[in-house]
């Protein structure tokens, strides 16, 4: 028994992985871009509202994948609009999508609120595969959305360094000026890949909705992992493949108090554990924030920079 | 697109000369609100040759270039290639017709390969790429033309020179025809000006063309077939074969007076020490910005420090006027120690600072010409603008700086009448007399005329007994103005030489290096 709660706890850090996996690369790609969103986990728990309420009303819990993942493209496009069009101050916009997110999910989740949803993702089985100890439900028991996510990440990596179009959005990213000279829009670019971001984190949201939580509570339910997903990316050095590592390390890291506790071992306090996560993501912030480390990290030179063409 | 043969069936070319102008300009005008950059312009450059566009900063000379290869549309006029009109509505369709610019700021990802570099944007870029294929590709084109570049290295680890180079190559690449090549020679040590005229002179060899920018005569007198100069968007003189222009009838077209940069270096008796470095040491990061630094200035000398731009000027400038406290070694002025004492000391101890960023750390540019004055005057909690005025518009016609009185907001002032107004406050001195005064590059981005006048400033202002340091990237205007010759080299002090008798090449060799075995 004691080893078992150890190996569920793996199998659930994988799970967890998922959701900051899906956010962190959808911020991954918009600040490839340049542009940097700090609206994910406004976006995060919009979409995982939206899609409980299409998966409720509908039945159908793709249907809520699909309406959650467009509408945090939608969210993202308002930082769009913003940030790269109207060339707002993207910390600020950004911020203002996670308060807006924030409210307009708990208004429309109001009456759902502790409600569970009929059909949840399942994980799949691979039948004897999935029974061999501690191996099989790690890695042969999670569900589709889980497996999809591991190939997405690896298909970013080969996106971003291996083709011509990551070859443009990683330019993009540090001198849009260059990119600009060659005759590419660079407007066009940041806005392609901040939606695309955007729909992203909505898919994490609503798998996070769809197969991990099964209930609404509120801003509760996505519990900052998408402020967790930025981190993670900083930590990744904008590397997806990395991003995959960094996010089962914070999946444990979330999981850990709970299975502790669970275990009684108490000589490191819960309350300093369940900090751990959050701490993490603070500091990484304040690297974000300054150019000097930001830079130093593997940021995109031009990351939060609204691009102007030089006008003599 | 016309070939050679039609274009010699078709007769005279309307302009006239035995070879087809491979890129021709008639009647440009261009207007932008308030200025007529471009009237009437006639241009053009045949097929292997170097045709040079000279004129003063705002001349008209970056406007044409830049309509030459398409990022602006003229007003009026057209613009020919091999005879027949073209419409360059963007950069990428005077690409497509074999016309780029290599411009002053390199367009380049400093995290990316030089492969990666010359290929980005490129129309015949596969979905995949293949990294070893297009080295092949690039190296190809680069040795084809003379152009030494590594395909694999990153960007951000070569030297100006070398990123130059691969500016050029990536145009190549693209099948540029006809090279713009903006001010190019204006962030190079003097052995890479020689390298690059090479690879100029291959390029021409093999029937490209080049538009050469500059308003440097030296160079523009070397490296030209033909010499068309600009002034307040007028042609007012074109000079053609190769060396037969003169440096003075050229900078006659293009200021319209007669000019004399070369200041007479007054005969001097140097007094005391006013400045003494000992053993100067910053380390920043880590890194050892400025190393074991020591020199003096005395009463009436100007020392000039000469390198490329980030060998520790910067650094070396902030550290003598108190922003920066060294990680060992001393600065004293006047006798005093103004080490780890802050600006304000090092202020009241007779320093007067020129910094480079005239309009972010020397000027607030949001305020008058009479506020920026009292910045460093005024220490009283209540300011009184009053009691500044009469010595305000003193200065102002002293220094001949147009504006329209004390309340001219600096942000609206010319660079060089910006300039002026700095050199102004920090020569007039504040509360107290200046005995120290630190320039940095002073003429950068200045016209002819403004760098005549700065320079004369600072010859008078040495007559006068001030210890000057004019820290400087402009070789021309350390050789002609100072007394004594340093040069930084990361950091160190690498050559020192007398003014008089100092070699451009040896000079230059140091700035660029070569000279550290020697040191050693």
């Amino acid at each position: 028994m004691n080893s078992n709660i150890w190996v569920l706890m793996s199998a659930d850090s994988v799970a967890l992985a998922t959701t900051l996996i899906l956010a962190a690369l959808g911020a991954l790609f918009t600040e490839r871009s340049g542009v940097l969103n700090l609206g994910i986990e406004g976006i995060l728990l919009t979409s995982a509202i939206t899609s409980f309420i299409a998966a409720d009303s509908s039945g159908s819990i793709w249907l809520g994948l699909v309406v959650g993942s467009l509408l945090g493209a939608v969210l993202a496009g308002i930082h769009a609009v913003l940030a790269v069009t109207l060339r707002a101050n993207q910390i600020v916009s950004g911020l203002a999508l996670v308060i807006f997110g924030t409210g307009l999910a708990n208004f429309l989740g109001k009456p759902y609120e502790g409600k569970n949803i009929e059909t949840k993702i399942l994980p799949l089985s691979f039948g004897p595969l999935t029974d061999i100890p501690v191996v099989g439900p790690v890695l042969f028991g999670q569900d589709p959305i889980t497996y999809l996510t591991v190939a997405l990440a690896v298909g970013a990596s080969w996106y971003l360094f291996r083709t011509r179009p990551g070859l443009e959005l990683r330019a993009t990213g540090d001198d849009p000026a260059t990119v600009d000279a060659q005759g590419l829009k660079v407007s066009s670019i940041r806005i392609r890949y901040t939606l695309a971001g955007g729909a992203m984190v909505g898919l994490g949201g609503s798998w996070l909705m769809l197969a991990e939580s099964a209930a609404w509570h509120q801003a509760a339910t996505t519990n900052g992992i998408g402020w967790i997903a930025l981190a993670l990316v900083v930590f990744a050095s904008w590397r997806p493949i990395r991003l995959i590592a960094g996010a089962i390390l914070f999946g444990f890291t979330l999981q850990l108090p709970f299975t502790l506790q669970a275990e009684n071992i108490t000589f490191i306090p819960q309350a300093f554990l369940q900090m751990v996560p959050y701490a993490v993501t603070l500091i990484s912030l304040i690297a974000l924030s300054r150019p000097g480390s930001s830079n130093a990290l593997g940021a995109p030179r031009a990351l939060g920079t609204p691009f102007v063409r030089d006008e003599r | 697109m016309s070939n050679t043969s039609s274009e010699v069936a078709k007769g005279p070319h309307h302009s006239g000369g035995a070879a087809p102008s491979a890129l021709s300009a008639r009647n440009i005008t261009k207007r932008f609100p308030g200025v007529l950059a471009n009237d009437n312009v006639d241009f053009d450059v045949r097929p292997g040759e170097v045709h040079t566009l000279l004129g003063e900063n705002g001349a008209g000379k970056s406007t044409l270039a830049a309509m030459l290869c398409g990022l602006y549309q003229p007003d009026s006029g057209t613009i020919a290639r091999n005879g027949a009109p073209v419409v360059l509505s963007s950069p990428r369709a005077g690409l497509s017709h074999g016309i780029a610019m290599v411009h002053q700021h390199f367009r380049l990802v400093e995290r990316f390969t030089v492969a990666e570099n010359v290929v980005l944007g490129s129309r015949d870029l596969s979905y995949t790429l293949k990294r070893a294929e297009l080295n092949d590709r690039v190296a190809e084109v680069a040795e084809r033309y003379g152009l030494p570049v590594d395909p694999s290295a990153t960007v951000g680890d070569l030297s100006v020179g070398q990123r130059q180079r691969v500016e050029i190559v990536k145009a190549l690449y693209q099948g540029a025809e006809i090279l713009l090549l903006d001010e190019p020679t204006a962030v190079l040590v003097p052995a890479e000006v020689e390298k690059l005229f090479e690879n100029v002179h291959a390029m021409t060899a093999t029937g490209k063309s080049i538009v050469f920018i500059s308003h440097k005569l030296g160079e523009v007198v070397e490296i030209s077939d033909r010499v068309t100069v600009l002034r307040n968007g007028r042609v007012t003189g074109h000079v053609s074969g190769r060396g037969s222009a003169d440096t003075r009838e050229l900078a006659r077209l293009m200021v319209g007076r007669d000019i004399d940069l070369a200041v007479q270096r007054a005969s001097h008796a140097t007094g005391h020490e006013v400045l003494q470095i000992r053993d100067l040491s910053l380390t920043v990061n880590g890194i050892d910005v400025l190393s074991n630094i020591s020199f003096n200035v005395h009463e009436g000398e100007m020392v000039g420090i000469a390198g490329v731009a980030g060998n520790g000027q910067k650094e070396l400038a902030d550290t003598i006027a108190g922003l920066v406290s060294p990680t060992s070694g001393s600065v004293s002025i006047g006798g005093s120690m103004s080490t780890d004492r802050g600006p304000i000391a090092a202020r009241e101890l007779g320093l007067a600072y020129v910094p480079e960023d005239r309009l972010g750390m020397g000027l607030v540019p949001s305020m008058s010409i009479l506020d920026n004055l009292l910045l460093t005057r005024d220490r009283d909690t209540v300011v009184d603008r009053a009691s500044v005025r009469p010595e305000a518009n003193r200065l102002i016609d002293q220094f001949e700086i147009k504006a329209n009185g004390p309340e001219h907001l600096a942000r609206k002032l010319s660079g060089g009448n910006a300039q002026k107004v700095l050199l102004a406050r920090e020569l007039s001195g504040g509360r107290t007399a200046t005995k120290l005064l630190v320039v940095c590059s002073p003429t950068r981005g200045l016209d002819v005329g403004a760098i005549e006048t700065v320079r004369r400033l600072l010859d008078d202002a040495r007559s006068a007994g001030q210890a000057i340091l004019l820290i400087s990237e402009d070789l021309d205007e350390i050789m002609s103005l100072a007394d004594r010759i340093l040069v930084l080299y990361r950091g160190a002090i690498v050559h020192e030489t007398a003014g008089e008798s100092a070699q451009l090449t040896t000079v230059g060799a140091a700035m660029a290096g070569l000279s550290q075995e020697v040191q050693k």
